[in-house]
């Protein structure tokens, strides 16, 4: 099997020193990253993304940095699970759900089992996705290989319209800010011609809005903002971790095969298609609830509770960088930064990169394997270490995360603008927050925009302006329809309800 | 009215709904306006630059119309409390000092000023003593100027103080 082979020239690839010590320190900080409110995966790998720039000119360099930023994924996708079961406070998005049974069990005094089932369950569900992504990124890869432009269009298409179509926002306000991050995007110069546009004369727009600035705003201030109208205080429950309380524990989690199986399941389709780690984690929560015998004890406290949505949101969270890879369309808005981060050191994302990046595709998929293993042993030992984080006074830790936002922002461009950038998108972000606009497709258009327009008018260019080119043979079109079918999603199903209504 | 913690509301739903539907549509016509100025029709060498933006322009105009219309019809009963006074004044004290710490960075430099800011928020929000206040905001200044000067070598914009000790 030819995949074994390059996972195995992959694996040599990472087993440096180096990459190795990248890798705890990647895993470590992300952790932390996903411990802090304020501090997520997305945002936490815009700021850290800057700092990769001299990394990635060494030989090799790419590897190592994109281990590094991918590590800090993985840790805050376990550190998500910390704050949500200790202090009921959901690090991340996806660990809302795990709130439901992991709080009430860290009550009862199960917090280490708590911690230690949601921690295996995401290990479970990353390595199930790392599974998938390295059979199936090769075949998706080789298929994409013959996209010309009105396919790569219609990917697009298919990608945003799939926010529509399956986010829980009302649709016009996800076409709003969807629509609103092409914009953002178009700003700046032409891709094609080179004319200047949406500038009004402005020297700091020349060069458009920068995704990371935009990130770093949404993600950070916005969250921040938000978490303070909770007030000042975390409360939280004590964590007691011992190899007793972890074996226990290990020893009832084979009971919930199936559970596991279905989230995995969840969880790989929402990271593959653009619905990520949140809704899969909810998903997979009522899924469980509807199949398990235990259904009714489900917001009660057990083990099973835990391990659905945690199984899911790794699985989506890893499998969105399937997507990523081999079409260069981010399934997630940390898929999205780390897309902007190959572009940043001069790789092109896409089928090619299997061709051409051989070394560097087959160390990042060996780095997933390697760096799952290696954080759950380090969010297994260190749990109340990283809850101590938490135990620090918000008026301490506001302020300095704010910093090195600021710090993050502007080391993007070494400018002052874009840190004031950061705050209007700061700003914003807490507004559409409290007001249902979803910030997932507002960044992906900001990154995709420029990709996405210029594909469209080079199929445009080549069908002489005929819209019909992107219906011309079986792969567009199906690939189109099922896009509009998406897009439509939401009208259809509210005419529907009103049908049977009407009955 | 179905207040969350029963504080007196600054604003409610359907104003944040009503202002942020007319931001966008100011938004997308600018957009609009733009694209129209540089030609959105097509060439015979195809479309022209402003295509794309234009019709992103409309789909923005037309999801703040039908947004605005939807956040007019609120209900009475849903037209809840999108933020408290108390609120509103905690989410202020935070955002009003960031600005003027922005303000700031290009001015005595981002060290001095994140130092003040840390400062600040520890003495007026957790009312440390002073001691405290100095260890932690000075400290934190320090290790992020040896990490972002030394260690990873990029230069952050820095002030007077750092010019008097030869730093720069």
């Amino acid at each position: 099997m030819d995949e074994i082979q390059s996972l195995l020239q992959g694996f040599v690839v990472v087993l440096t020193l180096k990459n190795i010590a990248l890798m705890f320190t990647g895993i470590v900080l992300g952790v932390i990253i996903g411990v802090l409110p304020g501090l997520g995966g997305a945002n936490g790998v815009a700021i850290l993304l800057p700092l990769t720039f001299s990394m990635s000119q060494a030989p090799g360099g790419t590897t190592s940095a994109i281990i590094l930023l991918s590590c800090i994924y993985w840790g805050a996708l376990f550190g998500g699970a910390i704050t949500s079961i200790l202090f009921n406070i959901p690090g991340e998005p996806w660990s809302v759900a795990t709130t439901f049974d992991g709080y009430p069990l860290a009550q009862k005094g199960r917090a280490g089992a708590a911690l230690t089932a949601a921690f295996t369950s995401s290990f479970v569900g990353a390595l199930v996705a790392v599974i998938v992504i390295t059979f199936l990124s090769p075949i998706v890869a080789g298929f994409a290989l013959e996209f010309g432009p009105p396919e790569f269009f219609a990917v697009y298409l298919l990608t945003f319209c799939a926010f529509v179509g399956m986010s829980k926002e009302p649709p016009f306000k996800t076409l709003a800010t969807m629509m609103l991050g092409f914009a953002l995007a178009a700003v700046g110069t032409d891709p094609v011609t080179g004319t200047l546009r949406l500038t009004f004369g402005s020297t700091h727009l020349l060069t458009g809005f920068d995704f990371l600035i935009a990130v770093i705003g949404l993600f950070g201030i916005g969250e921040i903002l938000l978490t303070l109208e909770e007030g000042l205080a975390f409360k939280g429950a004590q964590a007691k971790m011992n190899i007793k309380v972890v074996l226990e524990t290990w020893k009832e989690l084979p009971k919930y095969w199936l559970t596991s199986i279905r989230s995995s399941a969840v969880g790989c389709f929402m990271g593959i298609v653009p619905g990520g780690a949140t809704p899969a984690s909810f998903m997979s929560y009522g899924v469980a609830r509807r199949f398990s015998k235990d259904g009714d004890k489900f917001g009660t406290g057990i083990v099973e509770g835990v391990v659905a949505p945690e199984t899911a949101a790794h699985a989506a969270g890893t499998a969105a960088l399937l997507p990523m890879l081999t079409l260069g369309v981010p399934g997630s808005p940390t898929a999205a930064v780390l897309l902007g981060g190959l572009l940043i050191w001069g790789l092109q994302p896409g089928p090619l990169l299997f061709v051409e990046q051989k070394d560097f595709v087959w160390g990042l998929i060996a780095s997933m394997y390697l760096g799952n293993i290696v954080g759950l042993i380090v969010v297994l030992t260190c749990v109340p270490l990283f809850a101590a984080i938490l135990r620090v006074p918000f008026s301490v830790i506001a302020p300095i995360i704010m910093v090195i936002c600021a710090i993050g922002a502007y080391t993007v461009h070494n400018s002052i603008f874009d840190v004031w950038m950061m705050l209007v998108f700061g700003v914003m972000g807490y507004v559409f927050k409290k007001l249902q606009y979803p910030l997932a497709p507002l960044v992906l258009a900001i990154v995709l925009g420029d990709r996405a327009e210029s594909s469209f008018r080079q199929a445009m260019l080549v069908a002489q302006g005929d819209m019909s080119v992107f219906f011309s043979n079986a792969l567009v079109g199906s690939l189109t329809g099922l896009a509009l079918f998406l897009l439509f999603w939401p009208l259809m199903s509210m005419l529907w309800s009103k049908l049977r209504r009407g009955i | 009215m179905t207040e969350g913690s029963g504080g007196k509301p600054a604003f409610r739903y359907r104003v944040a709904e009503t202002v942020v539907a007319a931001v966008f549509f100011a938004l997308g016509a600018i957009v609009i306006f733009d694209s129209a100025r540089l030609g959105f029709g097509w060439r015979e060498d195809g479309p022209q630059t402003g295509y794309f933006p234009f019709y992103i322009g409309v789909i923005i105009c037309v999801s703040a119309l039908i947004n605005l219309m939807a956040g007019l019809a609120e209900t009475k009963e849903k037209n809840r409390s999108f933020v408290e006074v108390e609120q509103l004044k905690l989410v202020l004290s935070v955002l009003v000092p960031t600005a003027v710490y922005v303000g700031l960075i290009g001015w005595i430099g981002i060290y001095v000023a994140s130092a003040l800011f840390v400062a600040l928020f520890m003495r007026w929000l957790g009312k440390y003593t002073w001691w405290k206040v100095a260890a932690v905001s000075i400290g934190n200044s320090l290790v992020f100027f040896l990490i972002f000067e030394f260690w990873f070598r990029i230069p952050l914009p820095k002030g007077p103080l750092e010019a008097l000790l030869g730093l720069n």
